[in-house]
């Protein structure tokens, strides 16, 4: 099961890595993981996607709650949520190609931001799963370079993690 | 942005706070140290914390020693930790000094005992630079502590250290590393050191979730075959009187882990000795025929349970009380988890079943100690007394005699260490003292000098073997410069025993690199440290040897005992096997 964590840190040296150590010193698995400060500059917020069982989940989230720069967290999967990927994406854009990808981006309410005589750069945001069928969609040989940011989450409506 | 900004929001100056004048990043230091009421530290210097030694020069609220290698430094804090309950302080140098130090950091994180760990790091400006003696220390020791810090600002070193000894008592203790860089020791700042301190990320519960401990007492009134697991965090958290008091009001069994021994008297009726893998016969088949248990600061470790599957395999209720949430439901499902501090918890369930209707089940509960008793004929704890060769377990039974079941009693880790909890009967908490979850060979007579230190007129007594003994043996000479008189048995077989019995059960008898040539004169050895040695040869000789070297107060006394090197531990549980699946002597291969 695909579970999506946020958690509120103290923004200090050290407390990213005390995080993605704890997952590899308990062998948990991270599928991805994004984190910056919030309007609070001495919070981070960082949003783990991690798989695993519920036991396991549950361990994950005991464990990260004993780290001592760990103010708070949630799983956001136990309830209404949404959650945004950023995808920045390089493709081949020559001849026929250039009207197809331009198509490809529209369909997926992305934007081109950079453009050469060879090459686009798209700009797309999603979940996790619109960012993968992009790359379903378009042509593998025509994909010079992907970027992702990693999920990004937050609860629906009154769900609201803060300190 | 640092985040002790954040701290001082919450921690606005009180009145029992501690203020002084601008003063130096070491004096800083020793002043903190003052104001936790430390007694001792034990500590090595070098390079980066010659400032902190300077200051320690100039003072004398507490005591520092010098022991002759930093892992011992960190082991005889842990063992004063272990005994009194107090944080522990170490202090080492830089790079290596912290290396040395890490094996002692792991040990008193896995058995989660409070230390604070002052190191030395290289001058802020160096760091990162691979300088003489320089290495991660926040990095390196991660993974082992319950926090560390990296001070980097002289201004935040008052109220970084505040924060280590907090984090270190309270909640699951742990070990906390404080690593100071060297010009951090010698910029100067306002000392302010908080009374008490709040910290946003890290408030610790203590009260049991009533709810909870309400349908826990209801289940513990029902059972029919009831049993009560205790482990090193009713030890942790000074609950022995309650758990006392607690069981006795309920007339049900007892069993302790390694960890928790001490924590329920062993000499009382309604203990059944410890359980796991050299656990008795009848509290390991008690553990698996119970069907409610009440775990109480313990984890289901794997030395305990033995295989998960099959300790599943027959259904019970169970309750778990721990301060930690992460230790419930890790290895065992638990029906009702309690999250607390034991003490509390317990003083609280002991009320509600004072006030409960009379049990009804107590025609069962008789019958599940008849059950019981059945097992305890098994006396699976029985060896060869008749043997003129010396019996190892003889060796504890008489200093458990003449020590009247009061001495501390120091353990390095092997066959000794099981021998040494199977027969000598704690009574009391925090004298039993051993390295139960690292398993850290050496601990001993670190852990004894720590001890004796602090409680001069006790015995303190390490029982180890010729293997454990060498690795931290050099303490001997801090035992001598330091006035720490303390009695080493050492148990000595030839053989690392306890690799030895598992090569002899599981390795068809292949004793690859466990025989031990070219021992040293051990006799000659402790009269070079200064100390008395003795060697020990026959049974006969075992008792008169002992009587002697307690008389000897104010001399560290080394006895060599040369026993059985045949003899191996049961009962014993095989890794992997369920708790049941007991061996309970060679007569079972």
């Amino acid at each position: 099961m695909r579970h999506i964590i946020s958690v509120l840190l103290e923004n200090e040296p050290g407390a990213l890595s005390r995080v993605v150590g704890l997952f590899s010193a308990r062998g948990y698995n991270i599928e991805s993981l994004t984190v910056a400060p919030t309007e609070d500059p001495s919070l981070s917020r960082m949003t783990i996607v991690s798989i695993g069982s519920e036991d396991v989940v549950e361990q994950i989230t005991k464990h990260l709650n004993r780290l001592v720069d760990v103010v708070k967290l949630i799983d956001l999967s136990d309830g209404p949520h949404i959650e945004r990927e950023l995808m920045l994406i390089k493709v081949r854009a020559v001849g026929k190609e250039r009207e197809e990808m331009k198509r490809m981006t529209d369909i997926f309410r992305g934007r081109v931001i950079d453009v050469t005589d060879k090459s686009y750069t798209i700009e797309l945001t999603g979940d996790a799963a619109k960012l993968d069928a992009f790359i379903e969609a378009v042509d593998k040989s025509a994909i010079l370079e992907t970027v992702r940011t990693g999920t990004s989450g937050v609860g629906r409506g009154e769900r609201i993690l803060k300190a | 942005m640092n985040a002790n900004n954040s701290a001082e929001l919450l921690n606005p100056a009180k009145q029992n706070d501690v203020s002084g004048p601008e003063m130096i990043g070491a004096e800083i230091l020793v002043h903190a140290l003052h104001a936790e009421g430390v007694e001792f530290v034990w500590g090595y210097p070098g390079g980066s914390v010659l400032y902190i030694y300077d200051e320690i020069f100039k003072q004398n609220k507490f005591e520092h020693i010098l022991v002759r290698h930093e892992q011992a430094a960190v082991h005889a804090a842990d063992g004063y930790a272990r005994a009194t309950g107090n944080v522990g302080v170490a202090l080492v140098t830089s790079g290596p000094g912290v290396t040395n130090a890490v094996t002692g950091i792991a040990t008193a994180y896995m058995d989660s005992i409070p230390m604070v760990i002052i190191t030395g790091n290289v001058p802020t400006h160096a760091i990162g630079e691979d300088a003489f003696q320089e290495c991660d220390t926040v990095g390196i020791t991660r993974p082992i502590v319950k926090h560390n810090f990296l001070v980097k600002d002289v201004k935040d070193l008052a109220l970084t250290l505040k924060k280590a000894f907090h984090i270190a008592k309270t909640g699951r203790p742990g070990p906390v590393v404080v690593d100071i860089p060297k010009d951090v020791s010698f910029q100067k700042a306002p000392f302010h050191y908080p009374s008490d301190l709040m910290m946003r990320s890290y408030n610790p519960v203590s009260k049991g979730h009533s709810g909870q401990i309400r349908k826990a007492v209801s289940l513990l009134l029902e059972a029919e075959r009831p049993y009560i697991y205790t482990g090193g965090g009713v030890i942790l958290s000074d609950a022995a009187a309650e758990l006392k008091a607690f069981a006795e009001l309920l007339g049900y069994p007892v069993t302790n882990t390694l960890m928790g021994l001490g924590g329920f008297p062993g000499t009382h009726p309604n203990f059944v000795g410890m359980l796991g893998m050299h656990g008795t016969y009848e509290a390991n088949m008690s553990m698996q025929h119970c069907d409610v248990l009440i775990a109480i600061g313990a984890r289901f470790d794997d030395r305990v349970i033995g295989n998960p599957k099959h300790f599943a395999s027959n259904p019970r209720k169970i309750i778990h009380i721990d301060i930690d949430p992460s230790v419930i439901s890790k290895r065992v499902k638990v029906d009702v988890p309690i999250v607390g501090n034991l003490k509390e918890v317990l003083v609280e369930m002991t009320a509600l079943i004072q006030s409960s209707p009379a049990r009804k089940n107590q025609a069962k509960v008789d019958a599940w100690w008849s059950q019981i008793n059945e097992w305890r004929k098994k006396d699976c704890l029985k060896y060869d007394r008749d043997s003129e060769i010396v019996k190892p377990q003889y060796v504890v039974e008489k200093i458990w005699e003449l020590t009247k079941g009061d001495a501390f009693i120091c353990s390095d880790v092997g066959q000794h260490q099981m021998w040494a909890a199977q027969f000598y009967k704690f009574d009391k908490p925090r004298r039993w003292i051993n390295s139960g979850g690292l398993g850290t060979m050496g601990v001993g007579l670190p852990y004894a000098m720590g001890i004796k230190k602090k409680f001069p007129d006790s015995e303190v007594v390490t029982i180890t073997g010729e293997g454990s003994i060498q690795m931290c043996i050099q303490e001997l000479s801090t035992c001598l410069q330091y006035d720490t008189p303390v009695k080493v048995v050492s148990l000595n077989n030839r053989y690392l025993g306890m690799v030895r019995q598992w090569q002899e059960l599981t390795y068809d008898k292949r004793y690859s690199h466990s025989y031990m040539d070219s021992l040293p004169d051990f006799v000659k050895l402790a009269e070079a440290f200064g100390h008395v040695g003795m060697r020990i040869e026959k049974k006969s000789d075992v008792e008169p040897a002992l009587r002697e070297a307690f008389k000897l107060k104010d001399r560290t006394v080394f006895m060599d005992f040369q026993t059985d090197p045949g003899e191996n531990v049961w009962p014993m549980v095989q890794a992997g096997k369920g708790i049941t699946e007991m061996l309970l002597g060679s007569e079972d291969l």
